[in-house]
């Protein structure tokens, strides 16, 4: 097995997943009902997309694997998502930074995947780019109107900002697979991205009215090394519990 | 029985509709990609799924392999075909029509058309009256191919399948 390819598979996936399990917590719960559908129809699609990306991953493993085994039965430690996806949704402007910083990232790396050496990944991407893209432009509508409406949707979030900036760059930096992507002309030059990243941002923060922070610790290493932060424990035991509780059992 | 044709596979699927927007068959999604019969006689549904999230898309497959073996046919694989990607593109002016009938606004763009990300306002008329004094009550409605909009002239709230 190409160890490297099922690793940046991981990571395609583990982020896709995580962040559409942590959207799907507004079900029920959101500021408004046209909000609780937004979310968790990203948070759908999200998870169509894992199961993409495990699919290949299961295929390349071999054996027994399957997308369910790959998102039922690993430990936190062999996740290969970001930080960022798995912080928790706390109110409504940090879910929506969060989305707002994430899907540019993800819309860039997705663009630039379509066009992958590896055909398969090309196939899926080119599908999730136009999700992606839906809803980047969705989290973006949000952070204008956040950024720019009332004093208080308005500290909400810049503090929201402030709060997550750290945990924004680890998307963005190399880790060993991801200059193995590069160089075998699977995934893009990640520096390449973060300038085009950094600059959509900076234009839609300055249109939100939103100070972008000086950033602080942001050397993380979740994707790279399956170092954690401490939610994402939480999040796999509610995620698994049913296959970890009654293995084998069949919906 | 026979042996399978193409054409009467393309035949007996025409039954199948996609339960999330009964107004069109499989094959006017554009779901339906091709049919390929093997030496042995294996009818191949080459099958491309619409949105990575659709929970329809693992419906549609059991109703296609229902609709085949009930007519009599059992040898069937469903292959997914990634690329190129599902898109509204596909959509003929009879499909489009269609969806109008049933109260849903068809793309008014096509993917090509660059400003489909970008451009806040496009005009989307309303299916029952036609008028373009409408407006946006949801990016996502009820389904992930939808958004919900809302018409200003005969208050009619309708859905519109997105441009994807």
């Amino acid at each position: 097995m190409n160890n490297n390819l099922y690793q940046y598979l991981l990571q395609l996936g583990d982020n896709a997943l995580i962040l559409g399990q942590r959207l799907c917590e507004w079900t029920g719960v959101a500021p408004e009902l046209e909000i609780d559908l937004a979310l968790s129809n990203i948070g759908l699609d999200l998870l169509g997309q894992a199961n993409q990306w495990y699919e290949y991953a299961a295929e390349l493993k071999g054996g027994d694997a399957t997308p369910d085994t790959i998102a039922f039965l690993r430990d936190a430690h062999e996740y290969r998502n970001v930080q960022l996806v798995e912080l928790p949704n706390g109110n409504f402007a940090d879910t929506i930074l969060r989305a707002v910083i994430f899907d540019t990232f993800n819309l860039l790396l997705h663009e630039a995947l379509t066009q992958s050496s590896d055909q398969r990944i090309g196939a899926i991407a080119a599908r999730a780019v136009k999700e992606i893209g839906y809803h980047a432009r969705y989290c973006k509508n949000w952070t204008l109107r956040l950024g720019g409406g009332t004093e208080e949707s308005h500290q909400k979030a810049q503090k929201a900002l402030n709060d997550i900036w750290d945990y924004a760059f680890e998307a963005l930096t190399p880790g060993p697979v991801d200059h193995w992507a590069k160089e075998a002309g699977i995934g893009p030059d990640l520096e390449q991205v973060k300038s085009k990243w950094e600059a959509t941002l900076q234009q839609v923060f300055h249109q939100a009215s939103l100070q972008i922070p000086k950033p602080g610790f942001v050397d993380r290493k979740a994707k790279s090394e399956g170092i954690h932060t401490e939610h994402l424990g939480y999040i796999l035991a509610e995620m698994q519990f049913l296959q970890r509780a009654y293995p084998n059992l069949q919906w | 029985m026979s042996l399978p044709t193409k054409k009467k596979i393309f035949e007996v699927l025409e039954s199948v509709r996609d339960p999330e927007i009964p107004a069109l068959t499989v094959r006017e999604m554009g779901m339906l990609r091709d049919i390929e019969i093997d030496e042995d006689g294996k009818i191949i549904i080459h099958f491309t799924p619409s949105y990575s999230g659709c929970p329809a898309t693992d419906l549609i497959k059991v109703d296609i392999m229902a609709a085949l073996q009930e007519a009599g046919y059992k040898n069937i694989e469903i292959r997914d075909v990634l690329s190129p990607p599902w898109t509204t593109d596909v959509f003929t002016p009879e499909t489009r029509a269609k969806l109008k009938a049933s109260g849903i606004t068809p793309p008014v763009e096509t993917t090509s058309d660059k400003r489909l990300l970008l451009s806040p306002g496009k005009t989307v008329p309303c299916p029952y009256c036609d008028s373009n004094k409408t407006e946006l009550l949801s990016s996502f409605g009820t389904t992930a191919c939808k958004s919900l909009y809302r018409c200003l002239e005969c208050l009619q709230p309708f859905d519109y399948f997105k441009c994807h």
